[in-house]
């Protein structure tokens, strides 16, 4: 089979770092998280508490750095949602990728992310991270609720139930992103470009018009 | 110091969020707040030895008390007024009249008609009947609490006198006691030592370590592990120096616990008490501020004393009056002991069970106890709890404290519906404790107290809380966060069930939809890859 191969730079530099470092606070944030949560135990009640803790908080840093950065970069564009092409997508994962159809959906520097992906990404980060920062921040500083006059607002019961439910949607989709990364040109092509930064751009003359779309509507 | 250890969790909250470092500078200046002084025997400016009026002989307890109130003009008033001689009490709390003259136990019961046993623990001298005159202040007792030689005793069944005489004790023996040399004991007096409480307070329900659990003679030189502020390898201290005195008043008191102190470091001319923790460690003693959170819900002593009776020395857990009485065949009260050489079984006072490292009851309590007197209307439907204690998750004065919860079963009055004074100590044949006989002594307590009596008994079961706040173990020996924190049936607060409680309780719908969403992403991921498998195309 012949493709000719193009090799664009996708992933900049820190968004990799950022990418990374989220990977492994989300995985140590989850295995301590149901800790705490009571679904096992593995190092103690108290360890487990404090690298969570720990674990928010270098996590709360790097966000502070990532808003910074998705804004003076511009790259927030990157999360604008759209409807159009949703519906290929759809169709792409539930039929064409079984048919080995072409992917419908062409990255570019400018627009990194398929439709779905947009959606994906845009509720992690406009729904469930803040959800599971609010009420993580609330729990946190529980033994200063009546200082700061919350008290009357939130039980630790709703704060620790709503965090709870956070988790498991991220858990949720942790476990399906980790899928999806395999459904690149090759099991790790996807990974290989997160790592690397340059993803590979095969041109069988079919992508041409998926190309250009990307490219109208960035 | 181990500031450090967590020195960089600060350093990392701080730079990030200036509301945390706020509390966090907070925590660690409290570090440097000195404790109150340590045990070391002050120097006194008088040596009694020296005084003509300790010269003696003295004959009896009153004439040594006599020659100490010729200098210490006020003693004899200050003590008359503490609680220590009138064993009684008014609860701030409640306004119920409490203290031994008025509240029942589950242990001997009361001790109205049964003076000259129970009141040698008396601070005083000849309490033998209910005619006894408080307002003689030679009948205060001095050496009790200030004999520092360990030689001073009250004879158990003597209305608080020591020995004047050599008597063979126990009777049949054949061991002769001498009395102690009450000149050179009174020229030898001091500050209180925990001799000096323990010989009441160790020994309350008649023996060593029976009633609190948390007070037996291994505090008289515990290791380290058994009582951190005792133990000679810990800060050396003695009772008086929590429970600080002023005009012999005592602090700290059972009827009326303070469920949480809000003041914190007590400075010693401000109102002579440092019965709290907080008195010496302050309201936020810990480095981690999560700990110190806690406190507001949960007393120093529930996570600090893991366990009561740690000495070596088992305190009873069980006291059951409704067996007393049996006789083995030759016709003499039955007793049996345990493998441990405790008695199991008495005639006199029927079953006992025992406990050592024994982890405590924990209860929610907002500083009142609701105290059955004597002559209370109880519930006979249901277990008698013989000092309630108030609070509750929603009560913001209550915490979570810890408590030795005997159990016990003791002769009440069905139709009058209160309990009874049971006579069981005396020379005369109505005595329970030799003649076995219920129905005399009863009758013969009651008519004693003055209280009415149908005439009928029956026996119903009790509980008395005892807070556990000795014994109090060194920070590594405290009780870890998952012990209380935890799905397991047995954790500690298993029974505090008005709280959340993180690790342990949460909520059956969010677990199971999100439990269904995992296993759904799992499940449709792998679907989603054996498809994608198994309609490859090949030579790709």
């Amino acid at each position: 089979m012949k493709m000719s191969e193009n090799r664009i730079y996708i992933y900049k530099r820190y968004e990799r770092f950022w990418h990374w470092s989220q990977a492994l606070l989300i995985i140590v944030l989850m295995i301590t998280g149901f800790e705490i949560h009571g679904s096992y135990s593995l190092m103690g009640f108290k360890d487990a508490v404090d690298l969570h803790t720990l674990a928010a908080w270098t996590m709360l840093v790097i966000w502070a750095f990532t808003i910074f950065w998705q804004f003076t970069t511009g790259e927030w564009r990157q999360y604008l949602p759209s409807m159009r092409n949703v519906g290929a997508m759809i169709l792409y994962y539930t039929v064409g990728i079984f048919k080995d159809m072409p992917h419908p959906f062409r990255k570019t520097a400018v627009q990194k992310h398929n439709p779905l992906q947009r959606l994906a990404y845009l509720a992690l980060l406009a729904f469930i991270s803040p959800l599971i920062w609010v009420s993580g921040l609330l729990y946190l500083f529980y033994g200063n609720w009546a200082q700061l006059g919350l008290d009357k607002y939130f039980t630790l019961e709703t704060v620790a139930l709503v965090h709870t439910a956070g988790a498991f949607m991220m858990a949720a989709f942790f476990f399906i992103h980790v899928y999806l990364t395999t459904t690149g040109h090759t099991i790790f092509a996807h990974i290989k470009a997160m790592i690397t930064g340059w993803e590979e751009v095969h041109d069988e003359g079919g992508h041409a018009k998926d190309a250009k779309v990307a490219a109208r509507k960035a | 110091m181990s500031t450090r250890r967590s020195g960089w969790r600060h350093w990392i909250g701080a730079v990030m969020i200036m509301a945390a470092s706020t509390l966090t500078m907070a925590a660690t200046t409290k570090g440097e707040i000195p404790v109150a002084a340590a045990a070391g025997k002050a120097q006194s400016t008088a040596d009694h030895s020296k005084f003509k009026e300790l010269e003696g002989p003295f004959k009896s307890g009153p004439e040594v008390t006599k020659a100490c109130l010729s200098c210490h003009t006020e003693a004899s008033h200050q003590v008359m007024k503490s609680i220590h001689w009138t064993w009684e009490a008014t609860s701030p709390t409640t306004g119920q009249k409490l203290g031994k003259h008025h509240v029942a136990n589950n242990f001997c019961g009361s001790i109205v008609s049964n003076e000259p046993r129970c009141t040698s623990c008396h601070a005083g001298y000849g309490w033998d009947d209910k005619n006894f005159d408080f307002s003689k202040q030679e009948n205060v007792d001095c050496l009790a609490c200030h004999d520092t030689t360990t030689a001073y005793k009250k004879v158990p069944t003597d209305a608080g006198h020591p020995l004047y005489e050599p008597r063979e004790m126990p009777k049949g023996s054949g061991k002769i006691v001498q009395p102690p040399d009450l000149a050179k004991i009174a020229q030898n007096v001091g500050k209180a030592g925990r001799h000096n409480c323990g010989a009441c307070h160790y020994n309350g329900g008649g023996g060593d370590a029976v009633k609190h659990g948390d007070l037996d003679t291994s505090l008289n030189d515990p290791h380290r592990d058994l009582d951190v502020h005792m133990s000679k390898d810990g800060a050396n201290m003695v009772c008086a120096d929590c429970h600080t005195f002023n005009g012999h008043q005592p602090s700290g008191s059972r009827y009326a616990a303070m469920s949480k102190d809000t003041k914190g470091l007590d400075m010693k001319h401000v109102d002579h008490n440092r019965a709290t923790c907080e008195s010496c460690h302050d309201v936020t003693p810990h480095e981690d501020e999560r700990l110190n959170n806690h406190a507001n819900r949960v007393a120093c002593q529930t996570c600090h004393i893991p366990e009561f009776a740690r000495g070596g020395i088992a305190t009873k857990t069980l006291w059951d009056w409704s067996t007393a009485g049996k006789r083995d065949e030759n016709g003499n009260g039955l007793f049996i002991k345990d493998d441990h050489g405790h008695l199991s079984y008495s005639a006199d006072k029927g079953n006992f069970e025992y406990g050592e490292n024994v982890r405590p009851t924990y209860k929610w309590y907002n500083g009142v106890v609701h105290q059955i007197a004597m002559t209370d209307k109880i519930d006979d439907t249901k277990i008698l709890e013989l000092n309630r204690v108030e609070g509750s998750a929603g009560d913001p004065n209550a915490r979570i404290w810890p408590f030795k919860v005997m159990v016990g079963k003791q002769p009440y009055d069905p139709v009058n519906k209160t309990l009874v004074v049971n006579h069981v100590f005396g020379k005369d044949d109505a005595a329970f404790w030799g003649n076995w006989d219920y129905e005399k002594s009863i009758k013969f307590g009651m008519d004693y107290a003055g209280l009415p009596y149908s005439g009928q008994f029956d026996f119903i079961e009790t509980r008395m809380n005892w807070f556990i706040t000795h014994m109090v173990a060194p920070k590594e020996k405290a009780v870890r966060c998952q012990e209380c924190h935890t799905r397991a049936e047995d954790g500690r607060l298993a029974e505090i069930t008005d709280i959340y409680l993180p690790g342990r309780d949460r909520s059956g719908w969010v677990d199971l939809l999100g439990g269904l969403a995992i296993i759904g992403a799992i499940g449709a991921g792998s679907i989603h890859g054996i498809a994608r498998f198994l309609t490859r195309r090949k030579g790709q």
